[in-house]
């Protein structure tokens, strides 16, 4: 199948995914570093490009307002945030998962405030991991366009209608300009499908309400309903990305794992920290050292049996967070890991916090991370919970 | 008239965060100049001053004023500002804003405090868009004038800040633009003056955002489209009847200054009579 090469960055990609998607609606407000995105979704609709209605709202719990509406009366409805704007749309975010609106958003992960800071880390996504949305995170511009597409996929399947965001790093794929394959409108508008509405506003014939007072009678059991949908994404999104797979030639699974079948010694990451970490462990496997990746891209749901299976009976394990969980026992993602493999072997598990507010993950990190667990593999009893690259 | 402008900065300014972040031709550090002049020659004490912004390029001012600043999330400097002049009455609280920080995404926030009528002076740089986040359209874009999120033109009415100000019930306000420097000085003197919220509109040019878009990107381009495309209130009463009813320019002048009773005075008096 024909595709084009282009060059992009990380915002612009996203934007086209989206325009493929053909979108009846969208609604945004500026916020660096995810303004771009907007912008040259807003030159698509202002070409004629695509048939969307854009709504330039004026803050992101509007924007998410909007779309929640929107999504209720039967559009597919798109969104776009980070940091601080993802942070104002909370009560909102909440909402959307709970009313089983499948919106689909970008958030381009940026250091939450305060103090003020427009760099990438992911505690803005991070914040929103139990609020009920799907969460992919993503290496590159290639994978953040191909996550964008499979994303309506799975979100808009009738076993799932739930919202999915899409998480790409600020500026670092954002802002940086990638090589990427772009499908062509129609391949990719004929992969996503129109949209299907379930339970429609508009549809007069069956008036319904949306989103009554639920308080102790069915609240619960419609909370129940979300957890089962999230459990429901799993077969979904297997099929999804097969199905991408078999149309584009790229792959891509619930994680990807790289140099992981022999190794001993584990990286977990997400997001665009693993090109880096990718370089620095063919280095240690140039020296013989057996160390490998797995680089998580389903955050939520968190694909736990698949991870147990593929982590169990390592030697050492270093799970990297690029957020913090201020009083907690490690980052978000280490807590996650950690838990998942509990009553395994007893393989240890040791965290690193790095990278927050855009502080720079770089070879000799990973080198230290490397070093680290194999001190820890050779039995030595070292910190549980550290932090990378800090300068105290 | 004033205190030289070497005087000022080395009284008022944080030498260290020099050079400032704004573009060439932007307003942003006029105001920052025409906001300490005003306080000097009201010789007020800097150090009985807080400085509370939001997000956007205006809202980076703080950060150059030697004095206790408050830089807050996007559109909720006025929220910030109100519980600081709340627990301590006695300090000049001022706010720096823009058009998107404070009639956008912190739009209520504005009329509220206006409705409340604590003593704050909000001090707003209008430059008809988000400029910080690169040109999106924000509540006072013109219609028909172009932005990077409405690259043929925009559709939507804006907001006049002032009429909003005034309908929402602030005693004070006066819209001027960054071009006349002396009027502007004595607005923000009236305004820090003013027991109340005190509302200046500074209009002002922002030639790397909304300036590239619509014919304004040479910096003195822009100062002179400001300058021909207000009129005074004063001017504009001058002119007859049937000329001012075609006027299209905008107003600037001191357009409400009225006697009202401020919020902290009224809280205080209230504790007094229970």
């Amino acid at each position: 199948m024909a595709q084009n090469l282009v060059a992009l960055a990380g915002n612009e990609a996203v934007a086209y995914a989206f325009k493929q998607a053909r979108p009846h609606v969208g609604s945004a407000f500026p916020i660096t570093p995810q303004t771009e995105m907007m912008h040259k979704f807003a030159e698509f609709v202002a070409n004629g490009e695509v048939d969307t209605e854009m709504i330039l709202v004026e803050s992101e719990h509007s924007a998410m307002s909007a779309a929640i509406g929107s999504a209720a009366a039967g559009a597919r409805t798109f969104t776009a945030t980070s940091s601080a704007g993802f942070a104002l749309m909370w009560e909102m975010v909440y909402v959307a998962a709970s009313l089983r609106l499948p919106i689909n958003m970008a958030l381009v992960n940026r250091a939450l405030s305060g103090n003020i800071n427009i760099h990438c880390d992911h505690s803005d996504s991070m914040g929103g991991r139990d609020s009920g949305w799907i969460q992919v995170f993503c290496e590159n511009a290639q994978e953040s366009y191909d996550t964008a597409l499979m994303n309506f996929r799975i979100s808009e399947h009738m076993d799932v209608r739930l919202p999915a965001m899409t998480n790409y790093d600020g500026f670092i794929i954002s802002h940086t300009e990638d090589a990427l394959y772009l499908l062509d409108d129609d391949t990719a508008y004929d992969f996503i499908g129109p949209y299907q509405a379930k339970y429609a506003l508009l549809d007069v014939e069956n008036p319904i309400t949306v989103g009554p007072l639920d308080l102790t009678d069915y609240y619960f059991e419609h909370k129940w309903s979300q957890m089962e949908a999230q459990k429901r994404v799993f077969p979904v999104a297997r099929e999804v990305m097969s199905e991408f797979g078999e149309l584009t030639g790229r792959s891509y699974d619930f994680f990807e794992e790289y140099r992981l079948d022999d190794a001993d010694l584990v990286m977990v990451v997400l997001g665009s920290s693993a090109g880096t970490t990718k370089d620095v462990i063919d280095e240690y496997r140039d020296k013989g050292v057996k160390v490998g990746l797995l680089k998580l891209r389903l955050f939520r749901p968190f694909p736990v049996a698949e991870i147990v299976k593929v982590l169990a009976g390592r030697k050492a394990i270093a799970v990297l967070d690029r957020s913090a969980s201020f009083g907690g026992f490690g980052g978000p993602v280490f807590t996650e890991i950690r838990s998942a493999l509990y009553r395994q072997e007893q393989t240890p598990i040791h965290n690193w916090i790095y990278g927050l507010g855009g502080r720079d993950y770089d070879l000799k990190q990973v080198a230290e991370v490397i070093e680290k667990l194999q001190q820890i593999a050779a039995g030595e009893e070292l910190q549980e919970v550290n932090l990378l690259g800090i300068r105290l | 008239m004033f205190n030289k402008a070497e005087k000022i900065r080395e009284k008022y300014i944080r030498e260290e965060m020099w050079p400032s972040i704004f573009c060439t031709g932007c307003g942003i550090g006029n105001v920052l100049s025409y906001t300490m002049r005003a306080l000097d020659e009201l010789k007020l004490d800097i150090d009985r001053c807080v400085f509370c912004s939001g997000i956007g390029c205006s809202s980076r001012l703080p950060g150059y004023i030697e004095a206790d600043g408050l830089h807050t999330t996007h559109g909720r400097a006025i929220a910030f500002a109100t519980g600081v002049k709340l627990a301590a009455p006695d300090l000049n609280v001022v706010v720096f804003t823009g058009d998107g920080d404070l009639a956008g995404i912190g739009g209520n926030h504005f009329i509220h405090a206006a409705r409340r009528n604590a003593d704050l002076t909000v001090i707003c740089v209008n430059n008809f868009n988000y400029g910080m986040t690169g040109g999106q359209v924000s509540p006072t874009t013109p219609v028909a004038a172009v932005a990077t999120t409405a690259p043929y033109g925009n559709l939507e009415e804006p907001f006049d800040l002032c009429r909003l100000a005034i309908g929402a019930g602030a005693p004070y306000v006066a819209r001027w633009t960054v071009g006349y420097p002396y009027e502007t000085i004595e607005a923000i003197k009236n305004a820090l003056a003013k027991p109340g919220f005190a509302f200046v509109e500074l209009l002002m040019p922002c030639p790397t955002g909304y300036g590239k878009e619509n014919e304004q990107r040479e910096p003195a381009v822009a100062w002179q489209w400001y300058k021909e495309n207000t009129i005074t209130r004063g001017d504009l009463g001058r002119l007859d009847p049937e000329q001012r009813a075609a006027n299209r320019k905008i107003v600037v002048g001191t357009l409400w200054d009225v006697q009202k009773p401020e919020y902290t005075a009224r809280w205080a008096e209230f504790v007094q009579s229970l």
